[in-house]
């Protein structure tokens, strides 16, 4: 068996299997609103990372602007971050994991960040199946300037002041399976072990994970009336399975009936337990999920879980044919061509 | 079979010279997707294979097909080869601007034309050549569909003739252009031999112009100057590269994909050492540049006005956060959509404070495809080592037109990677804050993810010296203040200028990019027409050196010639210089879309001198000087 170093000596403080305590991945003080579900999310990213012993060191936390993109200073100290400009942390992920395909990056954005003016680059992040967790931190409301309505709100949700939002939401997880990511999640900050293992199973991915988190907003958009508030989402909260998720790195035997559970291996070798709760749900089936994300939104209701995996794709990076090296560790004598090439390109143009 | 023995026939022209040698110009006017473009470049090609210094520019309509284009060609001994207002030989190939092209003729100019236009009857003072193109085309190609391509090989044959071209050079340039399809290299060799046997049967040479067999071109390349930003680019080591097509910018990074594919593939595993990436937009492009720069590559992205303005809230943030990132703007006419296919400098205020608030950036000003190739490498050696966005100025003309040029030098120079930090600077700087101006030059030390140095959180939020989140007031104006000592050092660190003083001179010039071409020619005939002396200073970067405002001081009359309607090089000078130079400045503006020409620059001085300049360029004696606002007396 392999051991699994989460149970060591109670004397001692505990550590994962790189050695690593938990404070390690702790970030600075969150400036967020007590109760706020984006600092839950912030917890359980530690978390995972302390469990799937993450290395912080090639951990890259990327953020857009607004409430959700301020967190990534909440987490993981130690690692590099990029706090970029309002919409467009994808493009700069996906620069840096070009530079250093070893880095792994954790984007954190929101839904006016994600769904309004940073749509076109998710739109094409997405395509692209880039390395990455990318996290909504989603409360259907900009937070930071008072609580307008995002392109995540739910038709007929109002906001404090009474405003009844005309418009349809944008789903980011229909959108997402649609456009080729490889991994969609949707999770709600208040379901600690879902959401725990969905995060821990998306480190064991290669590829574009996209989490969307129901993360209620405490200050503009928890009353009644809105649907983003921790009571609606509590109520309206449809899981599609109840998910275990096994590490390839612990030795643990998981037992279930024959027909209850399906049993899904990640890129490392990890594992993703999946029973079945209502329906037989299969998350490899691209229509199923389709499907099961039109009918729960027309009944009001938050598919949650598992929603789609594609374990066939290639990630962009794999498409692009790299070099093993990062490309930003390569030296000169890499990268400058000798001289003979352009006294070649030179006699070319005589 | 060489021409050049031809009698010197009768000439229409006024005055002695009955044969011009070397020193002329050609226009071609056809309809774009015609083809037209190899046979162009054969023509060009084959009088620089002859020795002959030659420039060709390509007017084109922004359109795939059917609208009417123009390619100029400049044949000079002397080697001037910026555009030249006045055409010598007209070639007309479009019946929609026959008439306009022909009526616009100097008097004295030949004209070689599908006959069934039937032009020669609109002028009596230029010299006619009708050559019945589609009877010809017809005789050497069966396929009907072929025809429209090789149509235009045709005139090259007649120039050939007419203007005393060496065959096997045009059919060496022909070889070189369409080398990989031999059966194109038949059709259009046989286009080729049916014009000019068709010139020396029918046409009887009566014009002034001939070429003659030169020595100025031996050792020179002929390139394109997004060609040769490619190459630098290659040669700066660049691995990724982020781009949005647009004109005239796309051929840049399309060029440097094929010489990546061809030289940055490693051997052993047929993998890239590079990565590009089509973008979604130019935000985009930007973006992945800066994210791949923050995590240690050399990164580039290309471009041109309308991407620049695109770029703006990322370029912000690079300058503020402290990123690098090479950007080539590739100018056009703007504003807006403008004119995507001609050129001009009209991005220069634009892009030295692109994004708000208190923002300045580093810009290099390539005149030569020669500079593009070096000032690529130089932007990656800056962009690194002042840990910011530096763009390199070049334009549509530059850009997408053929240059003659010198080979290019292979860099002896390892890459300037910057304050990037090691165990051992980290020893020395003790702890490791990425806004601390250790050596009190403005520039931090920064680290790299993945480098397992002491990680910081990047950010385009008010920050301060230790990288950390505030909003302090002594925090951010320190930090701005340290941003603004960085630039100034950067100062020293620019491309110097090409400065000549002329000791005689009473007057300056300063120009940057493609405007040193007309600058330098116009400078010749100040002086040989007008007894003109002047000096000259040519901007090669931004911030300026401080040798600018020592020039400056030395003339109380300083003409600045660029191609926008604003003065923007002149007040980004001003902006930079006491106050009480700035009367000295004058500017020679040129915003018409096509490139500037040296007839132009030298009557607009002439007119600042003083001189009175008539409509059609004569010039008389020089007056009292008048009309220029605010110079001082001598």
């Amino acid at each position: 068996m392999i051991v699994n170093t989460g149970k060591s000596s109670p004397t001692k403080a505990r550590i994962n299997r790189l050695g690593l305590e938990s404070k390690v991945y702790r970030g600075g003080k969150t400036t967020l609103c007590a109760g706020c579900g984006h600092n839950s999310i912030s917890e359980r990213i530690i978390e995972a990372c302390y469990a799937m012993g993450v290395n912080p060191e090639r951990v890259i936390k990327l953020s857009g602007i607004g409430c959700s993109s301020k967190s990534p200073a909440y987490f993981l100290g130690s690692s590099h971050g990029f706090n970029t400009v309002h919409g467009r942390m994808p493009s700069v992920g996906t620069g840096a994991m070009l530079a250093n395909r070893d880095l792994i990056a954790i984007g954190v954005s929101g839904d006016g960040d994600t769904g309004a003016i940073g749509i076109g680059q998710f739109v094409h992040l997405m395509r692209r199946n880039l390395p990455i967790i990318y996290i909504i931190e989603d409360n259907g409301c900009y937070g930071l300037t008072k609580g307008q309505f995002s392109p995540t709100a739910d038709q007929g949700s109002a906001t404090k002041t009474g405003v009844i939002n005309d418009l349809p939401p944008i789903d980011t997880c229909a959108l997402a399976i649609e456009l080729g990511a490889t991994f969609v999640a949707r999770s709600f900050s208040g379901d600690k072990k879902q959401l725990s293992a969905i995060l821990k199973a998306a480190f064991s991915h290669r590829g574009t994970v996209m989490l969307d988190v129901l993360s209620p907003c405490v200050t503009f958009n928890d009353h009644e009336g809105s649907t983003k508030s921790y009571a609606y989402a509590k109520e309206h909260d449809d899981a599609l399975e109840d998910i275990s998720f096994v590490p390839f790195f612990e030795d643990i035997e998981v037992e279930y009936e024959p027909g209850t559970t399906q049993e899904v291996e990640m890129h490392d070798g990890s594992k993703l337990f999946l029973k079945k709760l209502a329906e037989a749900y299969n998350p490899l089936d691209k229509l199923q999920a389709m499907r099961v994300l039109s009918e729960t939104r027309l009944r009001g209701e938050y598919a949650t879980g598992l929603i789609y995996l594609n374990p066939d794709r290639d990630d962009f990076l794999t498409m692009l044919n790299l070099v093993d090296e990062p490309l930003a560790s390569l030296g000169a004598s890499t990268t400058r061509p000798p001289k003979p090439v352009l006294d070649k390109i030179m006699a070319s143009l005589k | 079979m060489a021409v050049s023995d031809l009698p010197a026939q009768e000439s229409l022209v006024e005055g002695p010279s009955k044969r011009l040698v070397n020193d002329f110009s050609i226009k071609v006017a056809t309809v774009n997707g015609s083809g037209s473009q190899t046979a162009n470049l054969v023509l060009l090609r084959s009088i620089f294979q002859m020795g002959i210094p030659v420039s060709g520019k390509n007017l084109f309509p922004s359109n795939i097909a059917g609208l009417p284009t123009w390619f100029t060609i400049r044949v000079n001994e002397d080697g001037y080869i910026a555009a030249k207002k006045r055409i010598d030989f007209l070639v007309v190939m479009n019946p929609e601007t026959a008439h306009e092209d022909v009526l616009a003729l100097q008097p004295g100019a030949a004209v070689l034309y599908d006959e069934p236009l039937q032009l020669a009857s609109l002028r009596d003072d230029l010299f006619f050549y009708p050559v019945p193109f589609d009877k010809l085309v017809a005789n050497i190609c069966r396929d009907a569909k072929l025809r429209r391509l090789v149509r235009n090989m045709i005139y090259d044959g007649v120039l050939a003739r007419l203007l005393d071209i060496d065959m096997s050079e045009m059919e060496a340039a022909l070889s070189r252009q369409l080398g990989r399809k031999p059966k194109a290299v038949t059709l259009n060799k046989g286009a080729l031999d049916a014009g000019f046997q068709y010139a020396a049967d029918e046409l009887q040479k009566r014009d002034p112009f001939v070429v003659r067999r030169s020595t100025k071109t031996e050792g020179l390349i002929l390139i394109e100057g997004n060609t040769a930003a490619a190459i630098g680019s290659m040669m700066a080591g660049v691995t990724v590269v982020a781009w949005y097509p647009i004109t005239p910018s796309s051929s840049l990074c399309e060029s440097l994909i094929g010489l990546l594919k061809e030289h940055r593939i490693d051997p052993d595993t047929g993998k890239a050492t590079f990565a590009v990436v089509q973008a979604e937009d130019e935000i985009a492009a930007l973006g992945m540049t800066l994210g791949a720069s923050w995590a240690g590559a050399r990164a580039m992205t290309s471009t041109s006005g309308p991407g620049v303005s695109l770029m703006g809230e990322f370029a912000g943030l690079g300058y503020y956060a402290e990123v690098p990132a090479v950007i080539f703007d590739v100018q056009r006419v703007g504003p807006s959509t403008g004119l995507p296919t001609r050129t001009a400098q009209g991005d220069i205020l634009t892009t030295a404070f692109l994004s708000h608030g208190d923002t300045r950036h580093m810009m290099l000003f390539p005149s030569s495809v020669k500079e593009c190739y070096s000032m690529a490498m130089d932007a990656f050696n800056l962009a690194e080592r002042f840990q910011t966005p530096v763009f390199v100025m070049s334009d549509l003309d530059l850009g997408m037109n053929t240059w003659m040029s010198p080979e290019f030098e292979y860099p002896n120079e390892p890459l300037d990677r910057g304050k990037v930090v090691d165990t051992e600077t980290l020893e020395k700087i003790g702890k490791f804050g990425r806004y601390r101006d250790i050596d009190g030059d403005g520039i931090p030390y920064r680290t790299i993810p993945g480098d397992e140095m002491p990680a910081f959180f990047c950010r385009g939020s008010g920050h301060n010296e230790w990288g950390q989140y505030s909003e302090r007031p002594e925090d951010y104006q320190k930090n701005v203040d340290r941003l603004a000592r960085k630039f100034e050092t950067a100062r020293t660190w620019m491309p110097e200028p090409v400065v000549e003083i002329n000791r005689q001179a009473e007057i300056g010039i300063i120009a940057y990019g493609t405007s040193h071409w007309a600058v330098v020619e116009s400078r010749d005939q100040l002086l040989e027409e007008n007894d003109l002396h002047t000096s000259y200073y040519r901007l090669c970067g931004y911030p300026f050196r401080t040798a600018l405002a020592a020039f400056v001081q030395r003339y109380s009359r300083i003409y600045v010639v660029e191609q926008n309607r604003d003065a923007q090089m002149l007040t980004l000078i001003r902006l930079d210089l006491p106050v009480d130079f700035g009367p000295r400045l004058n500017s020679v503006l040129h915003y018409t879309g096509d490139p500037i020409d040296a007839r132009s620059v030298t009557e607009a001085i002439l007119l600042g001198e003083g001189y009175r300049v008539q409509k059609d360029g004569a010039v008389s004696s020089r007056g009292s000087r008048s009309g220029q606002a605010g110079v001082g007396g001598e």
